[in-house]
């Protein structure tokens, strides 16, 4: 798969999910309703910056914390496809892949990244490209990338229910 | 091939013959825990799957615990939500006032035993390690896979064991020892791995203080933290459940990604200063910080132990004037036991708030909120910004006789300033 996009810089390590959506909105069930709360306690701010082909790019240790689906699920419902970080915390990366949210670590493209960088990356030949700069990607398990290409666990968990 | 305890534990629990660290393998849960904020958004994830019916009732338990009792309407209608789903699949269901906060109560309640695999809709699922079990943190897209088709898939994680060598100095606890842990390893040290607690400082410890221990594993970025099984595990499962279990550990020549030491005879209490549980410094570094407030409670460390810690400060003296002080006990068993022993007395005679078993203000939900300025200490698991309510507030973490001294003193100080000497 080919993702393109642009980057939107969180250069910080170790953002936690309660900076990213904090506890008083947990009682919020429908996406469409979390996305007014991404962000929220980190920089408000970031919100008005996302576009329809952002892609997210983030330091070490990102989504570190809580299990709240609630951070994956508002990006979704904003129309991010990816998070390019340096890495990532183990819950928050499974949630972004089982919503079918592609997380790639990768901490050269990520110091090679500014704010507003064209971003494309190919997981089938495995590289990133930063602005015309290609950086090798590790190869993402086939089992992760078979979730991902039906997009999502939910859909995944469908085609095992109708084909047995 | 030698095979450590999570192996072993994953081994019992999967179709794969053999795993090693990085294999991805689906994994059978005995137990799928869910709550009043991971629960919801699973049962719509699990409808569009296209499950009815979980894949089996009996080992499905759901606890309201988060926003209860229900901080506002929209909180009341998911609590509502959570028990009409649970009453039409048949789970077991803990509602308000019959329980408390989950990862206690499923221990208390025989849920969890050794070699067992625990899937929660909540990071601190990491405690179930405390009884030998692989508890971990999901979220509610993972949960609702479990409760569809009973597993989950797993990275075979590495393991970190951890030598906690020497005996505990007085007002040394579990917390203190999974502080020195995490600023050893650091945040993100455990990733990809569980961590494994052994030597003669983890078999001397209690449930409760392993439970303490185990919570925080997350806090390292483990996906649990595993005490292997012993006497002390069999003596606390003893009339509380009917499970089977057998005692695992990991084999002689098993491969450790690294082992870490800890000598506890040295030891200080250590706090977390802000805005991290990485911010490890001993509480003689701290001392003379003004608080504003001190929280004792939460799924770390809400337990008996604690509150008794917190009593032995508190008995006689009186909550700061400047300072709130609320105790949280962790479930509606403990809240009683504190009741008989008159430990809840000594808190109201000392001017403190009894709080009924909610994970409340710990997450900022609710029930003691910071305000802007606020500095609080806490027996909490996590201090990141904004945590416990407002951004500009801060959070100190620490063991119960340290926030029960500050409570008094209206300050952070070692608690021997008041306690000349305690049973350790």
């Amino acid at each position: 798969m080919i993702f393109e996009g642009t980057a939107l810089l969180i250069a910080r390590d170790n953002v936690d999910t309660d900076v990213l959506y904090p506890g008083p909105y947990l009682n919020i069930v429908d996406p469409q309703q979390m996305k007014w709360y991404l962000f929220e306690g980190l920089d408000p701010s970031l919100r008005d910056r996302l576009r329809e082909d952002t892609i997210l790019v983030v330091g070490e240790n990102f989504g570190a914390g809580s299990s709240r689906e609630h951070v994956p699920l508002a990006m979704k419902a904003w129309g991010i496809r990816c998070l390019v970080g340096k890495s990532f915390a183990r819950i928050f990366y499974r949630n972004c892949i089982n919503l079918g949210l592609l997380a790639v670590p990768c901490r050269e493209a990520v110091d090679a990244a500014r704010d507003g960088s064209r971003l494309r990356i190919d997981t089938d030949a495995g590289v990133i490209e930063v602005d015309g700069r290609v950086f090798r990607m590790p190869s993402l398990p086939p089992f992760l990338l078979d979730i991902i290409t039906c997009g999502g666990l939910e859909a995944w968990a469908r085609r095992r229910l109708t084909t047995g | 091939m030698p095979h450590t305890l999570v192996e072993k534990i994953l081994l019992a629990h999967t179709d794969a013959a053999d795993i090693a660290p990085g294999d991805i393998i689906m994994v059978r849960c005995d137990v799928v825990l869910a709550n009043d904020i991971s629960g919801p958004v699973a049962f719509r994830a699990m409808e569009r799957m296209g499950a009815r019916r979980v894949f089996d009732p009996q080992k499905v338990v759901m606890v309201a615990d988060h926003f209860t009792p229900a901080k506002d309407a929209m909180s009341a209608a998911l609590l509502r939500s959570l028990e009409e789903w649970c009453e039409s699949q048949g789970v077991t269901f803990y509602g308000q006032g019959r329980g408390g906060i989950e990862h206690t109560l499923l221990c208390e309640e025989g849920w969890v035993v050794p070699g067992t695999v625990i899937a929660g809709g909540d990071s601190h699922t990491c405690t179930y390690g405390a009884l030998g079990a692989f508890g971990t943190g999901l979220g509610s897209t993972d949960i609702a896979f479990c409760l569809a088709f009973g597993e989950f898939w797993q990275v075979v994680p590495g393991t970190i064991q951890v030598v906690f060598e020497g005996t505990r100095p007085p007002f040394i606890t579990g917390k203190d020892l999974i502080l020195a842990v995490i600023a050893h390893i650091g945040v993100a040290g455990g990733t990809n791995h569980v961590l494994e607690f052994v030597g003669a400082g983890a078999e001397s410890l209690s449930i409760d203080e392993r439970l303490a221990v185990s919570n925080m594993a997350v806090e390292a970025g483990a996906e649990t933290g595993l005490f292997p099984a012993d006497a002390t595990t069999a003596a606390y499962l003893q009339g509380r459940t009917t499970r089977p279990w057998v005692a695992e550990r990991s084999d002689p020549h098993a491969q450790f990604a690294q082992r870490v030491r800890i000598a506890l005879d040295a030891l200080s209490p250590l706090v977390a200063a802000p805005h991290s549980p990485g911010n490890v410094i001993p509480v003689e570094d701290a001392r003379g910080v003004r608080i504003d407030q001190v929280y004792i409670g939460n799924c770390a460390n809400g337990t008996l132990t604690d509150l008794r810690q917190a009593a032995e400060v508190l008995r006689g003296r009186r909550v700061h004037p400047r300072v709130r002080a609320i105790i949280v006990p962790a479930t509606s068993s403990i809240y009683r036991q504190a009741l008989r022993e008159g430990l809840i007395d000594v808190f109201l005679e000392a001017g403190a708030i009894v709080s009924p078993p909610t994970c409340g203000a710990c997450f900022g939900g609710h029930m003691g909120v910071l305000a802007a300025g606020e500095r609080a200490v806490t027996t909490t698991n996590r201090n990141f910004r904004g945590r416990m309510g407002s951004p500009e507030a801060e959070v100190y973490l620490a063991n119960a006789w340290v926030a029960a001294s500050a409570a008094v003193a209206g300050e952070i100080v070692h608690p021997a300033e008041f306690l000349a000497e305690v049973r350790a």
